[in-house]
């Protein structure tokens, strides 16, 4: 490492450092931000120095689920990571990582890094990391205001894949049409992972799908098995495109239980089935990405089915926390497709509920609050006990639920997150489970409620 | 709240091309039509209409025309061409109809884009509309005048096309906060007789039920006559997510201001 390079590590390092300290949260970026100042081309030197490289995670849903995934399946091989666990998935949040990885001499400490990486900044960071795989999970309309449509997305991806070294593996999700057809962007090898069980599937395209075009021709697809969006099984009656044949998949028998998913996993030489501690159909797709990206770094199979039974979920996915005598669950929600999933998974068990939904209309979570009424809430309106409503974008939240048919009197208006907090919590049985489902900025502001009440440790620790 | 067993009245609604238009949660306008002539014993019936459906203009009393992606609005607006004589013969006959961003667009003249091609609309709306440089997104709030009452219109667009009037449209309204039509002229939507078109999602009609109640007695009145009984419903909470939202968007301002 040259001098230059090393005194914007240790000066990124500092950074971190002062601003844990003075409490400014985890440091996780304002490392980056100096480190890139100090040496611009810190990503590339940085990731180079790395023996085992670097391994990167796009897509609009699944980038932290299936990132920890697959993290959790390479350190049961005993490979040391660099990774972005808490999500900070832009430049200066992956350089930091890294600078925090270099020890005082410049080296690294780790074997591989493990980012995920936001959708846009993908085509930046995949030059520079020259990564030896890249794992694309799927393409849902998100943040509209921010990422323009999807198609223009899918198309920044397809050019910045020219940047693939050749031998890297392309691992791509067969049942999306915008990723599966990105397999012509890249002369090296390309794994697919996809669900084969027919049960949890159906004929009709929800409303909210976004690729009913052919992404090679532009004819409308046809599709003889939807999972959700536009996911499944479809082929191009026009031009030659089809959903290509998974190398690692979902077999039947498949079973969505409220808390997990018994998973039959087929992959190159047999099948193994396995309980992976995590609801919801989309969680079998980002169990299926680790595996397949496991699978392109080598690891054997059996390793494979035993790490994807003993994970644990992630930072504000579907994760539960105790509370007192009450529990709290924690979805993420972000755009319809990803937040009718949770709410799917959630309707499963018919129990009467009481939630939180905490709607942020700030740059992070997307500042057009529209998508609300492109999702599902009428799957889970009978089920509610009590919705507390809650954001800068309360009273939307509340009118969307009012629209899904849920009584007015079972909803609260509480613009302010941690007093609804306390108001969700107080409306929980004991014993029970408040439900809550925020957009990126107010989970952090549930988690640092939760904090003060002594119930999480603060998420970059975890 | 409960849906009515035997109702007296009912309008029947082409969503047009519900699989193609349908980006920003557009949906929301047909929930809030549906919903609020239920609760005052109305039935509101919604039939798809999609790429190769045939159109009768006879049969609908009000038609929805949503937003879409720009590879979706080109493939709608080459079938959209057989559906024209429909469409203009409804609009002529005084059917309802509101169109939102990328439907408002086909809705007019036509669609100049980037490279200078010329996509064709249907000419109900006397707007047209030219590609633009530079995307307009973030919160509006529109002041509107309608049935001579002046009110407000609060939304979210996201659009680079940049729509002028003809002399046979007059605006929806004025904007007070936001780029509106075209970021020049101070002007958001089209109005030509009872077909309205503009480019606020959000989505509109739910947080601005005034005008989903506005398009309602249209069509009620041209279905029916002027005595069907239309109550005031309890608007509290829709009151309620106005207001915060002209509250947010006066204070903070409009948030994404074309980013791209």
């Amino acid at each position: 490492m040259d001098l230059r390079l090393q005194g914007a590590v240790l000066a990124g390092r500092a950074a971190s450092a002062l601003s844990r300290r003075l409490g400014r949260g985890g440091g996780t970026v304002i490392g980056g931000h100096v480190v890139t100042r100090l040496a611009p081309r810190a990503l590339a030197e940085l990731s180079r120095a790395l023996p085992r490289g670097v391994v990167l995670v796009s897509g609009t849903n699944g980038k932290t689920t299936t990132s920890r995934l697959l993290a959790h399946l390479l350190a049961g091989q005993g490979v040391a990571l660099v990774h972005n666990r808490a999500g900070a998935n832009l430049l200066p949040g992956i350089v930091s990582a890294l600078a925090q990885n270099t020890d005082w001499r410049g080296r690294p400490r780790a074997a591989l890094g493990l980012f995920e990486v936001d959708e846009a900044t993908l085509p930046h960071a995949l030059g520079p990391a020259a990564p030896r795989a890249v794992v694309l999970t799927n393409l849902f309309r998100d943040q509209l205001d921010r990422y323009g449509e999807v198609h223009f997305v899918a198309e920044l991806w397809r050019r910045a894949l020219a940047a693939l070294p050749a031998p890297s593996a392309l691992v791509l999700n067969a049942d999306d049409p915008l990723v599966a057809n990105l397999a012509a962007a890249h002369r090296g090898p390309v794994v697919y992972y996809g669900v084969e069980a027919p049960e949890p599937g159906g004929p009709v395209l929800p409303h909210a799908a976004d690729a009913r075009l052919c992404p090679s021709c532009g004819a409308p697809l046809a599709y003889r098995l939807v999972y959700y969006g536009h996911l499944g099984h479809y082929s191009c009656p026009a031009c030659r495109f089809q959903r290509p044949a998974p190398t690692v998949a979902a077999v039947a028998p498949l079973r969505l239980e409220p808390t997990r998913t018994l998973l039959t996993l087929q992959v190159p030489g047999g099948q193994l089935a396995l309980a992976l501690p995590l609801p919801g159909l989309y969680n079998v797709y980002n169990a299926l990405a680790a595996a397949a990206a496991a699978l392109a770094l080598d690891v054997p199979p059996p390793a494979i089915a035993r790490a994807l039974g003993s994970f644990r979920a992630a930072f504000g996915r579907l994760e539960r926390v105790a509370v007192g005598d009450r529990a709290v669950s924690l979805a993420l929600i972000k755009n319809p497709v990803g937040c009718t999933e949770v709410l799917r998974t959630l309707a499963a068990d018919a129990a009467p509920k009481t939630l939180l939904i905490a709607i942020n209309d700030l740059f992070a979570d997307g500042t057009d609050v529209s998508w609300l009424w492109d999702v599902d809430f009428e799957l889970l309106a009978e089920q509610i006990a009590t919705a507390v409503c809650s954001g800068t974008r309360a009273e939307d939240m509340a009118l969307r639920l009012k629209y899904a048919l849920v009584a007015p009197n079972r909803l609260v208006v509480e613009p302010d997150v941690e007093r609804a907090l306390a108001r969700g919590l107080a409306l929980t049985p004991p014993g029970g489970v408040l439900h809550v489902l925020p957009t990126y900025t107010a989970l952090l502001a549930v988690r640092a409620a939760l904090h003060r009440r002594g119930a999480v440790g603060a998420f970059w620790e975890n | 709240m409960a849906e009515p067993t035997a109702a007296a009245y009912t309008l029947t609604l082409a969503h047009l091309y519900p699989e193609l238009m349908s980006t920003y949660g557009d949906r929301g306008n047909l929930l809030a039509l549906q919903r609020r002539a239920a609760w005052r014993g109305i039935v509101l019936r919604i039939e798809p209409i999609g790429l190769g459906v045939p159109l009768d203009p006879d049969r609908y009393d009000l038609y929805f025309f949503g937003g879409g992606q720009d590879r979706e609005q080109a493939v709608v607006a080459d079938d959209l061409q057989r559906k024209g004589p429909a469409l203009r013969a409804a609009a002529a006959g005084g059917a309802v109809m509101l169109a939102i961003c990328g439907g408002y667009q086909l809705l007019g003249h036509e669609f100049r884009t980037g490279e200078g091609a010329a996509l064709p609309g249907v000419g109900v709306l006397d707007v047209r509309t030219v590609a633009g440089a530079r995307r307009h997104i973030g919160n509006v709030i529109v002041r509107c005048e309608l049935d001579g009452a002046v009110r407000t219109l609060v939304g979210f667009e996201n659009h680079s096309g940049q729509t002028y009037l003809g002399p046979g449209a007059r605006p929806l309204g004025r904007v007070e906060v936001g780029a509106g039509n075209n970021g020049a002229d101070g002007t958001e939507g089209a109005v030509c007789g009872d077909v309205y078109g503009c480019y606020l999602h959000g989505s509109l009609l739910p947080k601005n039920p005034w005008f989903a109640d506005h398009l309602l007695r249209r069509a009620l009145v041209r279905r029916y006559g002027v005595a069907v009984p239309f109550p005031p419903l309890d608007d509290s909470l829709e009151e309620r997510a106005h207001q915060a939202v002209l509250a947010r968007v006066r204070t903070v301002g409009r948030a994404a201001v074309g980013v791209r």
